[in-house]
């Protein structure tokens, strides 16, 4: 019973990730039409805002060392730990919280020039060309990141504080199961984004603007309503999502370079199974392979079926487009074929 | 966009297999003066060629794009390298072996992905490349090597060539019935195979199955309507594709006799939509050029580096040649793939129909310079709109 809650919670901190990149998939391709290839680099990108933002922090001052008494011995200090002790270090240690500051605008301006420099002028082409003008892109950012930050993956620590491991069994009644702090941070933070996107969209009348625009553009178009504009920034706002996505992923994974075209192709997978066009499809869809694929990779099941946490994945993307045309909870009439 | 023709009398065919064959056979003398006329770079091409053939079959006649391709060439390399091992060192045999189970494979995994259509379609072909790719680093290591690859051994049991007492020393790389298939010879191997290859697309492109497959592209519920069940014609396009790209992974094993999973990962499979799309997407020629072209420029781009574009740039003045390599650094040796991306994307945005497009824009322009405006009209009718 407890292995299972386990694997129930290792699926969860992937879940959310897969859910939060389907998600931004899924509204840009209801929105605007477009099968973006690129959306794993925007993933990628948000990452290494982290990445940058910790560097900026801890731009660092070589001064001696007093500890060491024995010879002259340097190490690097923070400016920011110089100039305002305590508050400062503490600041560094938060660095990857704190980084989402400079995630946002930057995703959203990366997002928008996207979709105005690029994305619109493939509204009406062929979804084919749409992969593939898409996925040049995704080769071209992801190059660029290797020439600045180098092909290894650069190590992000959580905060100290929130990096140990909490019992969370205990919480229900459940003792002896204890699980990393910051991917259950992680989890928790994927549910408020996705709650927040939901709100925006049902809550305000932009979002009703945007849904309505989903189910019939030329109509709300009719009405007066630029709703290029509109979509322009749910463009900007999937972007922000992938980005922060991949921002908080950090101390869970080390990023590299190409971490994003790993994620992309899961992420299809994940935006089909919940059915092209869903978002609650792509969420629900999202939670669901992460947590089947940590129980595939249990000890018990791959004696059973070797290799299975390879591929359960695919297997699964390749059963339910067979079985289901739509996905699991895909509208009817949306990209079938 | 292609135009559907009627087909060309066997004269004509013969005329263009003929010139194509030419020009493939003399590349040697006509590529030496950029710097491509080694035989290591030229089997690139042509294998590389067979396999964008291949590609195009389903993607440029059928409409159909899968991102999976990769996983038949890789494939091929591996059943090429299991037939030298355990059969035979001759290359027919591998070859034979190869593209039979490249064409199984491809008949399982395009049985499944076929029952479904556009974007679902190049993601079903995907999931399974991934599929193979992941299984060959894992599961499969006893038949695949794992990360090390597989190779061949002094101690296989090629138990063909012990048969039929041909004696093979214990690591001696394949060959075409005792003639060595390494350098030249090598190359006019993979080059012969090309121009049947081309020859076979050529034929198939004529034939009464190419037009269906057209058809299929330019409307497939029209075709269903018309009482024709496309499903088989895709099929057999699928698994033909299949074939071409076992042959090119065979190939690839017959001139180096290392077979990897990397060859299967999806990255290869973009990298011959794009020769198929650069080179012109349904056309005959355009693959082989798309493919030799990027083979070429990933030669010439990844073996830059920074002190040799000093040397390049060595007659500009003192301050802009550091400007200027420093403008060029990113995008040579290890930038070679950011090269490639915004190719790729350039490509797609400027010019969809590719080299083929471009060449025949500009046969038009000249063209409607002399005859006058009537071929302009026409030409204007078929430009693609631009949003």
């Amino acid at each position: 019973m407890d292995a299972l809650i386990l694997q129930v919670l290792n699926g969860l901190d992937k879940g959310g990730a897969y859910a939060l990149i389907a998600l931004g998939l899924t509204l840009i391709f209801g929105t605007l039409g477009v099968v973006n290839f690129a959306h794993g680099a925007l993933f990628m990108l948000g990452a290494f805002c982290s990445v940058s933002f910790a560097k900026l922090l801890t731009i660092s001052e070589r001064v001696r060392d007093e500890s060491v008494t024995f010879f002259e011995a340097y190490k690097e200090v923070p400016y920011l730990e110089i100039w305002w002790g305590e508050t400062g270090k503490s600041i560094v240690d938060w660095a990857v919280p704190l980084s989402l500051l400079l995630t946002v605008p930057v995703m959203l301006l990366v997002g928008v020039a996207m979709e105005r420099g690029l994305i619109r002028f493939f509204y009406k082409r062929s979804h084919a060309e749409q992969i593939l003008v898409t996925f040049g892109l995704a080769i071209v950012l992801q190059e660029i990141v290797k020439s600045f930050f180098g092909a290894n993956p650069i190590p992000l620590a959580a905060p100290a504080a929130l990096s140990g491991s909490a019992d969370i069994g205990s919480l229900v009644g459940l003792h002896g199961i204890s699980y990393p702090l910051w991917r259950m941070i992680y989890f928790v933070f994927s549910l408020g984004v996705i709650g927040a996107v939901f709100a925006f969209l049902q809550l305000t009348t932009f979002g009703m603007v945007v849904r309505a625009g989903m189910a019939d553009r030329e109509t709300v178009g009719l009405l007066g309503i630029n709703i290029g504009r509109r979509f322009t920034v749910v463009f900007g706002i999937a972007a922000v999502v992938a980005g922060l996505a991949g921002s908080m992923y950090t101390p869970i994974l080390s990023p590299n370079y190409h971490l994003g075209m790993d994620f992309l192709v899961l992420s299809f997978v994940v935006v089909v199974v919940g059915g092209m066009g869903s978002l609650g499809g792509a969420v629900v869809a999202g939670f669901l392979l992460g947590i089947l694929q940590s129980f595939a990779s249990m000890t018990q099941v791959k004696a059973i079926i070797p290799g299975i946490d390879q591929i359960i994945i695919y297997l699964v993307a390749v059963v339910i487009l067979l079985a289901l045309p739509r996905g699991l909870m895909g509208r009817r009439g949306v990209m079938e074929a | 966009m292609s135009t559907v023709t009627a087909r060309p009398g066997p004269k004509r065919e013969l005329l263009t297999l003929a010139i194509f064959a030419l020009a493939i056979l003399t590349m040697p003398i006509w590529l030496a003066p950029i710097g491509a006329g080694y035989p290591d770079i030229l089997q690139k091409f042509a294998i590389f060629g067979i396999f964008a053939i291949g590609f195009n079959i389903l993607f440029g006649f059928a409409g159909y794009l899968s991102f999976g391709h990769a996983a038949f060439l890789g494939a091929g390399s591996y059943a090429a390298v299991w037939a030298f091992k355990l059969f035979s060192l001759n290359a027919v045999f591998a070859i034979v072996f190869a593209i039979a189970v490249a064409g199984i494979f491809s008949l399982v995994i395009g049985y499944v992905s076929l029952r479904r259509s556009g974007i679902y379609f190049s993601i079903l072909t995907l999931a399974f490349a991934q599929m193979s790719y992941n299984l060959a680093y894992s599961v499969l290591t006893p038949i695949t090597n794992g990360e090390t690859g597989l190779q061949l051994s002094g101690g296989d049991p090629r138990v063909l060539d012990r048969a039929l007492f041909v004696t093979t020393s214990r690591l001696q790389p394949p060959d075409l019935f005792g003639i060595a298939l390494q350098g030249w010879s090598g190359f006019y191997f993979c080059a012969v195979l090309l121009v049947i290859a081309f020859y076979v697309s050529m034929r198939i492109r004529h034939s009464a199955f190419g037009l269906t497959l057209l058809a299929i592209k330019s409307n497939q519920r029209r075709m269903g309507f018309t009482g024709f069940s496309a499903k088989p014609y895709l099929l057999t396009a699928f698994v033909i594709s299949g074939m071409y790209a076992g042959l090119a992974g065979a190939l690839l094993a017959t001139t180096d006799p290392l077979a990897g999973a990397d060859r299967m990962q999806w990255t290869a499979s973009g990298e011959v939509v794009l020769m198929t799309i650069l080179g012109g997407v349904g056309t005959l020629l355009g693959p082989v050029i798309g493919a030799a072209l990027i083979k070429y420029l990933e030669q010439i781009f990844s073996s830059f580096n920074e002190a040799l574009l000093h040397r390049t740039f060595d007659f500009l003045p003192g301050a802009a040649d550091d400007v200027v390599t420093a403008i060029f650094a990113p995008f040579v040796g290890e930038g070679w793939q950011l090269t490639l991306g915004l190719m790729f994307m350039a490509i797609v945005i400027f010019l969809p129909g590719g080299i083929m497009e471009g060449v025949r824009r500009i046969a038009g322009a000249s063209r409607r310079q002399r005859t006058g405006s009537s071929a302009a009209a026409r030409e204007v009718g078929r430009r693609i709109p631009a949003e």
